[in-house]
């Protein structure tokens, strides 16, 4: 059974607008998948459908064999199980980043706060921020904000991560500490939906590319097919101006 | 230029200006802050609301305050009042509600609608992403209220509502188109009693400058603590 399937999605915002038009993917168990293309081509949208903040109108998504679409007393302990990182990292501003990181565990998987704080530090430690669990999100550079973005979403004990554009709001010196920590995710077996633009990422540790147009999922193929010969003209041409320097 | 002024006249009339004027005017403040802010949180929830019928009748009532002058709006409550009682509770005479009454329901009701504005404009302040990051970690609509939204949108609005009690705090000297005794009603009888004119209005103008000078200061640094690194 695949950790997420997507089937006939579509939605609009408005009668006018269709956002995804009739997209069908699937991500199995441990695969890491990117999924990239132009600018409002619904890629971010594509991701958000699958933990269901942005609903769809057509089709079924289903994580872990539970349906998504339907679902609604049951979604806040699905999204808890989805882990989600956001291209803005999301962090509450408000809280220090220790406490960002116990705010789920203890409201919604009802951990103590010793059992959360042991938890919260184990991953500080891993994306390499221990020193900073006092300080509150302001405080931190962007890379390490997201880094801790990451952290706060590996502490619910997730089945699979969903990267929105993880790195694309960082600068350029940023980029790869927060990489750095996807490859040794994806490395450790992690299922991984990762939209982006960074080539590099793909090429390192993708199983397979999803390339998205105007809404439509154009191509969804496996890494080395997908960077060696595109089918579609839309993904060549995409490659040529990512690609070219 | 000062030397004809009469400063004993502003010693002589000081218990009266404080006991009897002050004491008005900060109760009237309080109690239409009080009561204004609970009538501003339900009317700014019902605006943020999925109801239409409800957000329409918030976004009525708001546009319909903040439209009046609130001299207007004091004089309408004071003559409208006894009929609305006598409506209501179909009495035979329109009902004796006094100026004091009358000028307490009317400002809580108008700063109603100015502190709802406020906290509407805070709770939207917090960006969307920040509800979607607590939706994602798994929290529901109501914790994800409690937990991110309002902390931050309370951040954001606190230093807005003290300063619109300030404001308010000076509005109510507007009381006196119902001869009501505020501090500023005291001193402009004293004034007028005593012949004494430039020497209260000044007085009374320093008081009210150095209360609200003051008030503004704290607020200033209480914004500087209470607000959030970005």
């Amino acid at each position: 059974m695949p950790m997420i399937t997507i089937e006939k999605v579509s939605k609009w915002y408005n009668p006018q607008f269709q956002v995804l038009k009739n997209c069908t993917t699937t991500v199995e168990k441990g695969e890491v998948v990117v999924v990239c293309g132009p600018s409002g081509s619904g890629k971010s949208t594509l991701i958000k459908t699958v933990n269901a903040l942005e609903p769809v109108q057509e089709g079924t998504i289903m994580v872990d064999g539970l349906n998504v679409t339907t679902m609604k007393k049951d979604l806040p302990k699905l999204r808890s199980r989805v882990g989600m990182v956001f291209q803005h990292f999301e962090l509450f501003p408000h809280l220090k980043i220790v406490e960002n990181l116990c705010l789920g565990q203890t409201i919604v998987l009802g951990r103590s706060e010793d059992a959360a704080q042991a938890k919260a530090m184990k991953m500080l430690e891993r994306v390499g921020l221990t020193a900073h669990a006092q300080k509150y999100p302001g405080q931190l550079s962007g890379g390490q904000q997201q880094r801790v973005a990451i952290a706060r979403a590996l502490v619910m004990d997730p089945i699979c991560m969903l990267f929105d554009e993880p790195t694309s709001a960082l600068d350029p010196e940023m980029i790869n500490e927060v990489l750095d920590v996807m490859v040794e995710l994806a490395k450790e077996g992690m299922t991984m939906m990762v939209v982006t633009h960074e080539m590099g990422f793909a090429k390192k540790v993708a199983n397979r590319v999803i390339f998205m147009d105007a809404g439509e999922i154009v191509e969804d193929a496996q890494k080395d097919d997908f960077f060696g010969h595109p089918r579609s003209d839309r993904a060549q041409h995409f490659l040529s101006k990512i690609l070219s320097h | 230029m000062f030397s004809n002024f009469d400063y004993d006249v502003i010693w002589r009339s000081l218990p009266y200006l404080f006991q009897q004027g002050m004491v008005f005017t900060l109760t009237l403040t309080a109690i239409a802050t009080v009561f204004g802010l609970i009538l501003g949180t339900l009317i700014a929830m019902m605006r943020l609301s999925s109801s239409a019928v409800l957000s329409g009748f918030a976004v009525s009532y708001v546009n319909l305050m903040r439209s009046l002058p609130l001299v207007l709006v004091i004089f309408l409550f004071y003559f409208l009042m006894p009929y609305v009682g006598q409506w209501i509770i179909r009495a035979d005479q329109p009902v004796q509600v006094g100026a004091y009454a009358s000028t307490i329901v009317t400002f809580t009701l108008f700063e109603a609608a100015y502190f709802s504005e406020i906290m509407r404009a805070g709770i939207q302040s917090v960006p969307r992403g920040q509800v979607m990051a607590g939706y994602a970690i798994g929290l529901n609509y109501r914790e994800v209220m409690r937990h991110v939204v309002l902390p931050q949108a309370f951040r954001n609005m606190l230093p807005v509502i003290f300063t619109q009690t300030i404001v308010l705090f000076q509005d109510t000297s507007l009381v006196y188109v119902l001869s009501i005794t505020d501090f500023l009603g005291a001193a402009s009888k004293v004034a007028q009693r005593d012949g004494r004119l430039t020497e209260m209005y000044l007085f009374a103008a320093l008081v009210y400058f150095v209360i609200c000078f003051t008030a503004s200061f704290f607020v200033k640094r209480l914004q500087k603590r209470i607000s959030i690194i970005r």
